[in-house]
């Protein structure tokens, strides 16, 4: 199993979320599948650290959350279809959150995929830069 | 007796089902993707089935981490748009087929697949995005809908051979049917993207021809492919291709394709979308 896994771990900039991601992040995630009712949501943007309090989460995994840092979300065992809810909650698009993600403004993403997308080409692989 | 007519793959993007829902699809960002749609809801319209066999994932919606099915098939009367975070999609309730959902439940089950059968679910935008594609925006959806839910979001998710297995499984099943039914079977996700970290936004162009290609041409050839190879070819949600294979799975070996779009971008996401047709709906022309 831990060849199947590790084989992911060459990609550059991408987090499978495998068994080790989920039971890291399993509280996490909860939290973000709290936000699918909206007295949740209301009760979470009314106080957001009281009601992350509520979940038996990481202080690490609190803050991020607070921060909205999603690539650190993401590192602490959350998934990006249970993060997207946070997004969804903020009344942001997947797009500004993958802007966020990415680290450029929202309209240079944009043009990005306009124009066709990340290539493939150089993000294949970490040990092999070129492919 | 039922038989499979045809199979329906597209993306079931979460922007396209808001443009919809909006308004905006004439807006210029939006038009190309859904002038993609337009021979697509006119070839439906005349070869409209009775049941859909709807292959998707559930995207944290019906699912959290609490239990996680790889193959969930929907039994129910009735399946209610899911609430994601923004309020549930505006669009009518999905109306089940539970005679024939639980029909292949047993025969898939007997066949040595463990299908997890599932009485209550409210379904997300994986389902109800290809549905408006395929059928505009009606006051009732025109025909009976079973959701087969695929986990792809917790790894390992099925291997591309048990998806076209299953397929091949539920070609079985509908063709033991004793009502006489015309079912589609559709694979929705894809094409290539990744919504996550700092390689989000990745678009594979080659990948995803070639994935088309294969998908009428050598599905055998295209089942091998492991994960790996979609996670780093087609972008980490790229691997939503493999519950595509489930549809080709369903359909003859001799099936033809009819019809094949692709665009980049929606939002963050390559749209692909194709129509195999069974040879069964040449002849009855």
């Amino acid at each position: 199993m831990s060849e199947y896994t590790n084989a992911f771990k060459d990609i550059p900039g991408t987090v499978v979320f495998d068994a080790t991601q989920s039971r890291l992040g399993y509280h996490l995630n909860m939290f973000c599948m709290s936000l699918m009712k909206g007295e949740n949501r209301e009760r979470f943007k009314a106080d957001e650290r009281a009601y992350l309090d509520t979940f038996p989460m990481t202080p690490e995994q609190r803050q991020a959350v607070l921060d909205r840092d999603y690539n650190r979300m993401i590192a602490l065992g959350g998934n990006i279809y249970f993060l997207a809810k946070i997004g969804a909650t903020d009344g942001f698009s997947f797009q500004n959150l993958a802007s966020k993600m990415t680290g450029v403004p929202e309209d240079q993403y944009k043009a990005m995929m306009v124009a066709g997308g990340r290539p493939a080409k150089g993000n294949r692989s970490i040990a092999d830069k070129d492919k | 007796m039922a038989t499979i007519t045809a199979g329906v793959a597209t993306s079931h993007i979460p922007a396209v089902g808001a443009a919809i829902d909006l308004g905006k699809t004439g807006e210029p960002y939006w038009q190309p993707v859904f002038k993609g749609y337009e021979f697509s809801k006119r070839w439906m319209a005349e070869h409209m089935p009775d049941v859909v066999v709807l292959v998707y994932n559930d995207h944290a919606s019906a699912f959290s981490l609490e239990v996680i099915p790889t193959f969930a098939i929907g039994c129910a009367d009735v399946f209610r748009p899911a609430d994601e975070g923004w309020g549930p999609r505006p669009v009518p309730d999905v109306q089940g087929h539970p005679e024939l959902a639980w029909h292949i439940a047993q025969s898939t089950i007997l066949d040595e697949f463990d299908m997890t059968i599932v009485n209550r679910m409210d379904v997300d935008h994986g389902l109800t995005v290809p549905m408006s594609l395929l059928f505009g925006q009606p006051k009732a959806w025109p025909c009976k809908v079973i959701p087969l839910a695929v986990n792809v979001v917790q790894y390992p998710p099925p291997t591309g051979n048990r998806c076209w297995n299953l397929g091949r499984a539920i070609r079985k099943a509908v063709e033991s049917f004793d009502q006489d039914l015309k079912v589609m079977v559709f694979g929705t996700g894809g094409m290539s993207h990744q919504l996550q970290g700092p390689r989000a936004g990745l678009i594979n162009r080659d990948f995803d021809t070639r994935f088309l290609d294969k998908l009428t041409a050598d599905p055998a050839g295209l089942v091998r492919l492991p994960h790996l190879d979609y996670v780093r070819e087609a972008g980490s949600e790229g691997i939503e291709l493999v519950m595509w294979l489930i549809m080709r799975g369903a359909l003859a070996p001799e099936a033809r394709e009819v019809y094949r779009f692709y665009h980049v971008p929606a939002s963050n996401t390559a749209v692909g979308h194709i129509i195999l047709q069974n040879p069964i709906l040449e002849d009855s022309r």
